[in-house]
């Protein structure tokens, strides 16, 4: 592939309700951070990539109300409905094809507007799932207890995940949800739909975030740190529910698999230095560490409760708290990269880890990690 | 939690609603007639990998073939997963919220190799397990309509005997 960099990043706060701005302003915020962090302005801007979901929004093609918030006027817009992760590929693609030097992606999501159960309820299938009532977060639940029980893993070991996120996110500007926690108190906390307790279940949250992509050329000439992408795949399983094995990550593996091929890296636990995956509940951040390949399958929670995965261990996860800490859906998945390039750049402020040169994010669509997205970032082309 | 301000305008979308007629298409109608006027369930068998699958579809995803071979499927089966929701849920056809608690469960019925969603009529954790078996239990006959509903819910069965 050839090299293409992440040149500048931006992201709004995440808040339970951004009163003050609708989705616009906070695509606005967020694309001008963007452009002042790569020192660019709008007109070297050859193309843009808006990610939204209409259901959220509550209007159909979201995207084009946010066309002047994202400076996309007079450019070649499209829009990706679904994740950040996925939509960022879709911007690469873009680049790769040299059509284009520069993309602008931008993300936004307003938690706060809609009603959450009913929105997640309209991903289901409408003659099959929906009238049942299934939503995002019951779905999850029947995820967790089928892992948890044919792994072993306990509910404690996903609560630890839960004090580790909520805890990195004091050091994160942008986080929602700073949280002093113990194991006790997660476990004490009423269950949702079990075994999920509020407390492992990711908040309703507001933001927006925004990356610029560029060739290799251009990319050396906006910026002395660009992050390059090495490696990016992602892969899907089966839409309904009852044709899957929930307790399976077989299409994270596989992104997995092909986003490391791609950056010729053989041996993750050794050359990954930070992970940013989607933890939207607490299991989650157990089950996709077992489908990167930095653990074998049911042993995520022993790596969390070895340390491994704190911000001070040898592989931290998270370090900006995570999904769990702040949940714009759709952007969350982008925040993930640009956590990442911040990461390998240097530039992560307070929740830096030490001496990055690769890091990893991770971002899903659909039911229960229907889809996967693996981008692999590091600072040399 | 943010500030209550008052100088900013909310604009509220009121009763306004997106109502759809969705097609259940030709298999799915064949698969929700079976129930609502036999209740009974209907799989489909892939001719490639042999697998059946339940609702009926025309496509095996794996083998992207097509599928023609109906075959019956048993209204017992076993729990693959479960989860006994705390929260409630307003249903989008009725408007009403649904009591809670309430169990949902992944059901394996028997002879099919796919598995459905639907309640459980349990909620005693002492009585639910991954494994446990189930039978449907469907609406009287006066008030089967062709849908997912016509199933009233899983009942757990007596283990016991
Ligand atoms: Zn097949």
């Amino acid at each position: 592939m050839e090299p293409v960099a992440i040149v500048g990043v931006g992201m709004t706060e995440i808040m339970d309700n951004h009163l003050a701005s609708n989705y616009a302003d906070l695509v606005f915020e967020a694309s001008q951070k963007a452009l002042a962090d790569a020192g660019m302005t709008i007109d070297q801007v050859d193309n843009v990539i808006t990610i939204s979901n209409d259901f959220f929004d509550g209007r159909t093609i979201s995207s084009m109300a946010v066309m002047d918030a994202c400076g996309s006027y007079d450019k070649n817009v499209s829009t990706v409905e679904g994740d950040g992760t996925f939509g960022a590929f879709y911007a690469l693609m873009r680049v790769l094809s040299g059509s284009y030097e520069t993309c602008l992606v931008c993300a936004h999501h307003k938690g706060s507007e809609g009603v959450m159960s009913l929105i997640t309820n309209a991903m289901f299938d409408p003659i099959y799932e929906r009238s049942l009532g299934i939503d995002a977060i019951t779905s999850a639940a029947l995820q967790a207890r089928v892992y948890m029980e044919r792994y072993g893993v306990s509910e404690e070991e996903c609560a630890l995940v839960s004090v580790k996120n909520h805890g990195n996110a004091f050091k994160n500007q942008v986080a929602q949800l700073p949280l002093k926690l113990t194991v006790e108190e997660v476990m004490a906390s009423p269950y949702i739909s079990d075994p999920l307790k509020l407390l492992d279940c990711s908040p309703v949250s507001d933001g927006a975030s925004a990356l610029i992509l560029a060739s290799k050329s251009r990319a050396r000439q906006i910026t002395e740190k660009p992050v390059w992408v090495k490696g990016v795949a992602h892969c899907c399983d089966a839409f309904h529910l009852g044709d899957r094995d929930l307790s399976s990550t077989r299409a994270l593996e596989e992104a997995a698999r092909k986003a490391y091929a791609m950056a010729g890296i053989s041996d993750p636990g050794r050359e990954i230095d930070v992970v940013e995956l989607y933890d939207a509940f607490s299991y989650m951040e157990l089950m996709w560490l077992e489908g990167l390949g930095f653990c074998e399958r049911g042993e995520g929670g022993k790596l969390t409760s070895s340390g491994e995965t704190a911000m001070d261990g040898r592989l931290p996860v998270n370090p900006s708290g995570g999904c769990l800490s702040g949940n714009p859906v759709v952007v969350a998945g982008l925040n993930r990269i640009i956590e990442c390039a911040l990461q390998v750049r240097g530039d992560a402020g307070e929740h830096q880890v030490e001496g990055v040169r690769t890091a990893i994010a991770h971002g899903i669509n659909g039911p229960c990690g229907q889809s996967h997205c693996v981008w692999i970032m590091g600072g040399e082309a | 939690m943010a500030e209550k301000r008052k100088d900013l305008i909310k604009i509220s979308s009121g009763e306004a609603e997106q109502p759809f007629r969705w097609s259940a298409g030709a298999d799915g109608s064949k698969f929700l007639t079976e129930i609502r006027d036999h209740k009974r369930f209907m799989g489909i068998k892939c001719p490639k990998c042999g697998k059946v699958y339940v609702p009926i579809r025309r496509v095996c995803g794996p083998c992207y073939v097509e599928m023609e071979e109906l075959v019956p499927v048993s209204d017992e089966g076993s729990i693959v997963t479960y989860t006994v929701v705390q929260f409630g849920f307003v249903d989008p056809s009725t408007g009403k919220q649904k009591p809670v608690p309430y169990c949902y469960a992944v059901i394996h019925l028997d002879g099919s190799d796919s598995y459905i969603l639907h309640f459980v009529d349990e909620t005693d954790p002492e009585k639910l397990k991954i494994g446990a078996r189930v039978k449907a239990v469907f609406e009287d006959d006066d008030k089967r309509t062709g849908s997912l509903l016509d199933i009233k819910h899983f009942a757990l069965l007596d283990q016991t005997g």
